[in-house]
């Protein structure tokens, strides 16, 4: 990818971006075809919000310093519900390799890079629209969040954020086993390892020393960090990771993301 | 030589091995500009492994080939611009109406906004699809998606469209009007066009040169006319097929080829 965008010109700058639009478009598009997957997959942050979130409330089992548990819970489901959409996201590539819709993206002019980072933008917007169902259900629950429009706009650059990062993962993952079955079971394999090794449902000051230094390498832990600072009303007495490092943790795995699953990309056409 | 007055393709003992097997060997031809050319073959002669480095998708073993005066490992970047290229599966989205699946691949090819719309308009009402622009691709008929997904390929100023098997599994109907906008296509592109088939009718209908393929190796190349002619007086098409493709059998890979395109398909309804 570096070797790519180096030999671009700055009028390519624009190419780029455009194919990468078109691409993350595309997938917007086919989602606004057929919206009803996201109505079954609003389910499972529901569940989590209602049966454990109320349960985990009344046990008062989790410290989360002055902040109500459910409080600290959403902005968890949040990012929770963007890492389940987007860690599957890459199916789509295998069933476009199963037909012959990747071959021809591929022999087109556009740099596989900019193939990527659209399918991983598509992912963003489909995460998006999960986080207005977790944050309706919030509101709905009575969890005092902050919904200023800075606020939401800063959420909004964060889910998209996270979401391509594991999308452009999910992408680099189905490159390599190519087959759906496979990638079911990988799939699987990686979402409940990622969602507990992370602060989604507990402060990574609870862990032991060894899962919390997994939980400071995985960006979900930046993600969420992130949707407490902005959506909550205080840190209840928590330490928190401030934006910055979120940003900039999340910016890094996204390149590393876009640029290793871009490398391996072709390799679905053979 | 310039690359615009350079052959359409130049392969030079283009090889491709896949572990034992070689799927193709040492293949050597040549396709002039505005020419239509064919690579016929029972399944699993190599024909699509052929297409796929032309197109650069995968790379040579051994050997080279340059498209549009452009090599196709070196300058794959270059080679892109200029082809073509409808693969055998269906490659229009189902999910996708079929003028979003035209817009996409005009915002592919750099086409500005106003230019890729009437160039959209134009090969909508060319490939006679113009009423079901709006409609879903799934809900489209297997000559409809077929056309479209030419003019998806041939809607940028193209120098080479590659086709693999453009008419399988289409019915007779379907097939001779593919045939048809794929002439009329051609009479005003001047493109070069490589198809390969297994339908000697495809072949002698569309195309001025053949080249035979069998387990990799290109076993005859001419006009069909010099290739029935070879054979003796009162020669039929069919015999030279079958002469040169003789010692083929059906090999693993093509039973691998049938199998994915009838599972698509299946998928497609």
């Amino acid at each position: 990818m570096a070797e790519e965008i180096a030999r671009a010109a700055p009028a390519s700058a624009l190419s780029f971006l455009s194919k990468m639009l078109a691409i993350a478009e595309m997938e917007v598009r086919k989602l606004r075809h057929d919206p009803t997957e996201l109505v079954s997959r609003a389910v499972q942050p529901a569940l989590w919000l209602l049966i454990f979130g109320q349960v985990m409330s009344h046990a008062r089992a989790i410290d989360t310093g002055g902040l109500p548990y459910l409080d600290y819970l959403v902005p968890g489901i949040l990012g929770q519900s963007v890492l389940f959409i987007a860690i599957f996201n890459g199916i789509s590539v295998i069933w476009e390799r199963d037909l012959g819709i990747v071959h021809k993206f591929l022999v087109s002019p556009a740099p596989r890079s900019a193939l990527v980072l659209g399918k991983a933008l598509g992912g963003g917007a489909r995460a998006l629209v999960q986080a207005v169902v977790v944050i309706v259900l919030g509101v709905l629950l009575g969890v005092h969040l902050r919904l200023a429009p800075a606020a939401l706009a800063g959420v909004v650059v964060f889910i998209v954020l996270g979401a391509a990062v594991f999308s452009s993962f999910s992408l680099f993952i189905a490159c390599i086993v190519k087959t759906r079955e496979r990638f079911m079971g990988v799939g699987q394999v990686l979402t409940m390892p990622l969602f507990f090794a992370s602060n989604a449902i507990y402060p990574t000051s609870l862990m032991p020393r060894w899962l919390q230094a997994i939980a400071h390498g995985n960006p979900l832990t930046y993600q969420i960090d992130a949707l407490r600072v902005l959506l909550l009303r205080g840190d209840g007495g928590l330490p928190q990771l401030g934006l910055g490092l979120d940003f900039a943790v999340l910016a890094l795995a996204l390149a590393v993301m876009v640029a290793a699953a871009a490398r391996i990309y072709p390799n679905i056409a053979r | 030589m310039t690359p615009a007055a350079a052959p359409a393709i130049e392969a030079q003992e283009l090889t491709r091995r896949f572990g034992s097997l070689v799927a193709v060997d040492h293949a050597s031809f040549r396709v002039e500009g505005g020419e239509v050319f064919a690579l016929l073959g029972r399944n699993g002669a190599g024909k699509t492994t052929m297409i796929k480095m032309l197109t650069t998708l995968i790379p040579p073993t051994a050997g080279g080939a340059r498209v549009g005066g452009f090599d196709i490992e070196r300058e794959a970047a270059r080679v892109r611009r200029i082809i073509g290229y409808v693969p055998q599966a269906v490659s229009a989205d189902g999910e996708l109406t079929g003028y979003e699946n035209l817009k996409v691949f005009a915002r592919l090819h750099d086409i500005p906004r106003a230019e890729a719309r009437r160039r959209i308009h134009e090969a909508l009402e060319f490939m006679e699809l113009l009423p079901f622009a709006d409609k879903l691709v799934k809900t489209y008929s297997g000559g409809m998606i077929r056309r479209l997904e030419i003019a998806q390929s041939t809607m940028h100023d193209l120098r080479v469209l590659f086709l693999d098997e453009p008419t399988i599994g289409l019915d007779p109907v379907a097939r001779v009007a593919v045939w048809e906008l794929l002439e009329r296509m051609q009479a005003r592109s001047r493109c070069a066009i490589l198809l390969t088939t297994h339908y000697l009718e495809e072949a002698e209908r569309l195309c001025g040169r053949v080249a035979i393929m069998n387990q990799g190796r290109i076993t005859a190349l001419g006009t069909p006319r010099e290739l029935t002619a070879g054979l003796g007086p009162g020669a039929t098409f069919e015999e030279v097929f079958e002469r040169y493709t003789a010692a083929g059998g059906e090999s693993l890979a093509a039973y691998l080829d049938t199998s994915r395109a009838r599972a698509s398909a299946e998928r497609h309804g």
